[in-house]
C-alpha cells in the first residue's frame, strides 16, 4: 500500500498545509510519495524530500502546471495515482478544486475535509458546518481524500532525505488558461497556519478600525481575520473570512474582537486552543466558547491590550 | 446559450441540526427544508445572464426524492424557465449525482452549467468538479465573477490567497461562491407563475445510469461541546491570564 500526497506550493515554497496532510498519510500508514507538479518547482521538490515521512518525491516541472489548473493537473494526478491506495491533498481551495475532478476521472468517491483517520478506509469529517461529525468508510480501491489541516499536527519540515524522481507532464487538457490574480500582499503569517489570530467582526464599525487589530497583531506576530458579517459589510476582503464559508483556523490563541459568534463563525475557529472574546454585549454567544471573555468597549480595550503586551 | 443549473434540497440554514440518538444520521424529521444557499446564488446568476441576453434559456434540475420538486418550483419562481426532476428514493452521493447530471448534459447540451460550490448539509464541495471531469468540460469553481467574453468565459475565483481569474473554454461548469451575487426574493405573482412552468420527471434508468454506493456512513456524532471559560474584569487580568495561566503569549 502506498499513498500519494499532492504538494501545495507556489513554485518556490512548500506550503505548510502539505505537512499536515503528510501527517494524515503517516497515520494511514504505508509508503508516502509526494507529487510536486509546478513550473520551476525544483526547490519545492527539495523541501518535500526533507519533510518527515516522505519516501519519494515525484517532481513534474512543466510550464503547464504553473498555475495548478485543475483540468491539467487532474489528468496528471489521475495518471500517476492509479497504482496508489490513497491520494491525499490539503483541503485548501487548490485541493478542493482538484481532487473531486481526480476522483471522477478514477470513477471513485472523494472524501472531503477529513479531521481524523479511524482506519485505512474510514475517516471522520465534519458535516452540517461542523454541527455533526460523520465517520465515513470508503468502498473504493483508491481513496481520494482532502485533509483539513487543523485536524492533524504537521510533520517535521526537515530531517528527511527522500529521493527525487522526475516525471514528465501529460498531454494538456486545453480547456482553461490563467488570466490574472490579485494576491493579498502581507508581511503577516497566513491565517490558516498562524500561531495567533486576531479577528474583527461587525463591531469594528468600518474597515479603517481594523488598524487597531493590526497593532496588536504586530506585537503578537498574529494573522488578522474577520467574521462573515465584517466581510459582508464590506469592511475587509473575503480572503480574511474565518468561518464555515471562509477559512478554518485552529491557532494556539484566537482573539475575537467585536464578533457576536454566529454558528457559521464558530465553525471556523472553535478548535483553537485558547479563545479570547472582547465584546461589549455580555450576552454575545461568542462568550459561550471563549476561555477568557472581556466585556468591554473594543475601542478602549484593544488599544489598552496593545500597550500592555 | 442554454444554462443548466443544478440545485439541492437541504435543511434550512437557520435550523439547528440534531444528531439522532442512535447515531445513524442527523434527524431531518419535521425539519424545515430549503434551497441550498449556494444553489440559490447559482439560479440567480443564470437568471441574470438571461436578463443580460447572454443566456437564452435557464433549465433547473434537482436530484432526489419527490419533495425536491418544491425547490425546483422555488428556482422557477426566481426566474428559471423549466425544471427537470431526477427522482431517486434517497439522496445519492456526489459522484452519482454528477453521473446523472453528465447524462442530462448530453441530452440538453447547455453552454454553461452552474452549481453551488457546496451544499450546507454534506459540505462535500465535489459535484461541480466531478461533473466537469465526466463531461470533459472546463471548471471555474468558487466563482465571485462570471463574464462571457468573445465565446469564452472569464471566471474570477475566490482562492486562499485572494482572487484568481481564469479563461475557460465553453461549455463550462461554474460553481458559485457567496459573493457572486445577492439572490432576489421571489414575488407572489412569480410564485404563482412558477406553478405553471413545465417540470419533467426522469429516473436514473431513463438516463441509463446505474447508481452504486462508493461510501458507507458508519456513524454520525455530536461534536464535543466547548465549555465556556471565565470572564475577566480588565485588560490587565486578561494579559496576566494569557501569560501565566494559558501561557500563549
Amino acid at each position: 500500500m502506498a499513498i500519494l500526497v499532492i504538494a501545495e506550493h507556489d513554485n518556490s515554497t512548500l506550503k505548510g498545509a502539505t505537512l499536515n496532510t503528510l501527517a494524515a498519510a503517516t497515520q494511514i500508514g504505508g509508503d508516502i510519495h509526494l507529487l510536486v507538479a509546478g513550473s520551476g518547482c525544483q526547490a519545492v521538490a527539495e523541501q518535500g524530500a526533507a519533510a518527515a515521512g516522505v519516501n519519494k518525491v515525484l517532481c513534474v516541472d512543466a510550464a503547464l502546471y504553473e498555475h495548478q489548473l485543475a483540468e491539467d493537473l487532474a489528468l496528471l494526478v489521475a495518471e500517476c495515482g492509479r497504482d496508489y491506495s490513497h491520494i491525499l491533498a490539503p483541503a485548501t481551495t487548490n485541493g478542493k478544486n482538484l481532487m473531486p475532478r481526480v476522483a471522477a476521472l478514477l470513477d471513485v468517491a472523494q472524501i472531503s475535509d477529513i479531521i481524523a483517520v479511524e482506519s485505512a478506509d474510514s475517516f471522520r469529517r465534519p458535516i452540517y458546518a461542523g454541527n455533526a461529525i460523520a465517520t465515513v468508510q470508503s468502498l473504493d480501491p483508491i481513496k481520494v481524500i482532502t485533509v483539513r489541516g487543523t485536524g492533524f499536527d504537521p510533520v517535521a519540515a526537515s530531517g528527511g532525505s527522500a529521493e527525487v524522481v522526475t516525471l514528465s507532464a501529460v498531454s494538456p487538457a486545453g480547456l482553461s488558461s490563467f488570466v490574472s490574480e490579485e494576491v493579498a500582499e502581507s508581511e503577516r503569517p497566513e491565517l490558516t497556519s498562524a500561531r495567533v489570530v486576531i479577528s474583527g467582526g461587525r463591531g469594528m464599525g468600518n474597515g479603517e478600525n481594523f488598524a487597531l487589530l493590526e497593532k496588536v497583531a504586530d506585537k503578537l506576530g498574529a494573522a488578522i481575520g474577520a467574521s462573515r458579517a465584517a466581510v459582508d459589510a464590506g469592511f475587509v476582503p473575503n480572503d480574511m473570512q474565518v468561518g464555515q464559508t471562509g477559512k478554518i483556523v485552529a491557532p494556539d490563541l484566537y482573539i475575537a474582537v467585536g464578533i457576536s459568534g454566529a454558528i457559521q463563525h464558530l465553525a471556523g475557529m472553535k478548535d483553537s486552543k485558547v479563545i479570547v472574546a472582547i465584546n461589549k454585549d455580555e450576552e454575545a454567544p461568542i462568550f459561550q466558547v471563549a476561555d477568557y471573555g472581556l466585556v468591554a468597549d473594543l475601542f478602549s480595550a484593544v488599544p489598552e491590550l496593545e500597550q500592555k503586551l | 446559450m442554454k444554462v443548466l443549473v443544478a440545485v439541492k434540497r437541504v435543511i434550512d440554514y437557520n435550523v439547528k441540526v440534531r444528531v439522532k440518538s442512535d447515531n445513524t444520521d442527523v434527524d431531518l424529521a419535521n425539519v424545515k427544508m430549503a434551497l441550498n444557499p449556494f444553489c440559490e446564488i447559482a439560479v440567480e446568476e443564470a437568471v441574470r445572464l438571461k436578463e443580460a441576453n447572454v443566456a437564452t434559456e435557464v433549465v433547473v434540475v434537482s436530484v432526489g426524492p419527490k419533495a425536491c420538486q418544491e425547490q425546483i418550483r422555488t428556482a422557477l419562481a426566481l426566474g428559471a424557465d423549466r425544471g427537470i426532476h431526477i427522482e431517486t428514493d434517497t439522496m445519492p452521493e456526489s459522484l452519482s449525482v454528477a453521473k446523472l447530471l453528465a447524462k442530462l448534459v448530453e441530452q440538453e447540451q447547455p453552454g454553461l452549467v452552474i452549481l453551488g460550490k457546496q451544499s450546507i448539509d454534506s459540505d462535500n464541495n465535489q459535484t461541480g468538479q466531478m461533473l466537469a471531469a465526466l463531461t470533459g468540460m472546463s471548471q471555474g469553481t468558487f466563482a465571485s465573477r462570471v463574464q462571457v467574453i468573445d465565446g469564452s468565459l472569464n471566471v474570477t475565483r475566490e482562492v486562499d490567497g485572494g482572487l484568481q481569474t481564469l479563461a475557460l473554454k465553453l461549455p463550462a461548469v461554474v460553481t458559485t461562491d457567496l459573493r457572486l451575487n445577492e439572490p432576489r426574493y421571489a414575488k407572489l405573482p412569480d410564485i404563482m407563475k412558477a406553478k405553471k412552468k413545465p417540470l419533467d420527471v426522469k429516473t436514473p434508468a431513463d438516463l441509463g445510469v446505474e447508481l452504486r454506493d462508493h461510501t458507507r456512513l458508519l456513524k454520525v456524532e455530536t461534536p464535543p461541546v466547548r465549555q465556556a471559560g471565565i470572564k475577566v474584569a480588565s485588560v490587565d487580568e486578561l494579559v496576566e491570564k494569557l501569560k501565566n495561566e494559558a501561557k500563549v503569549i
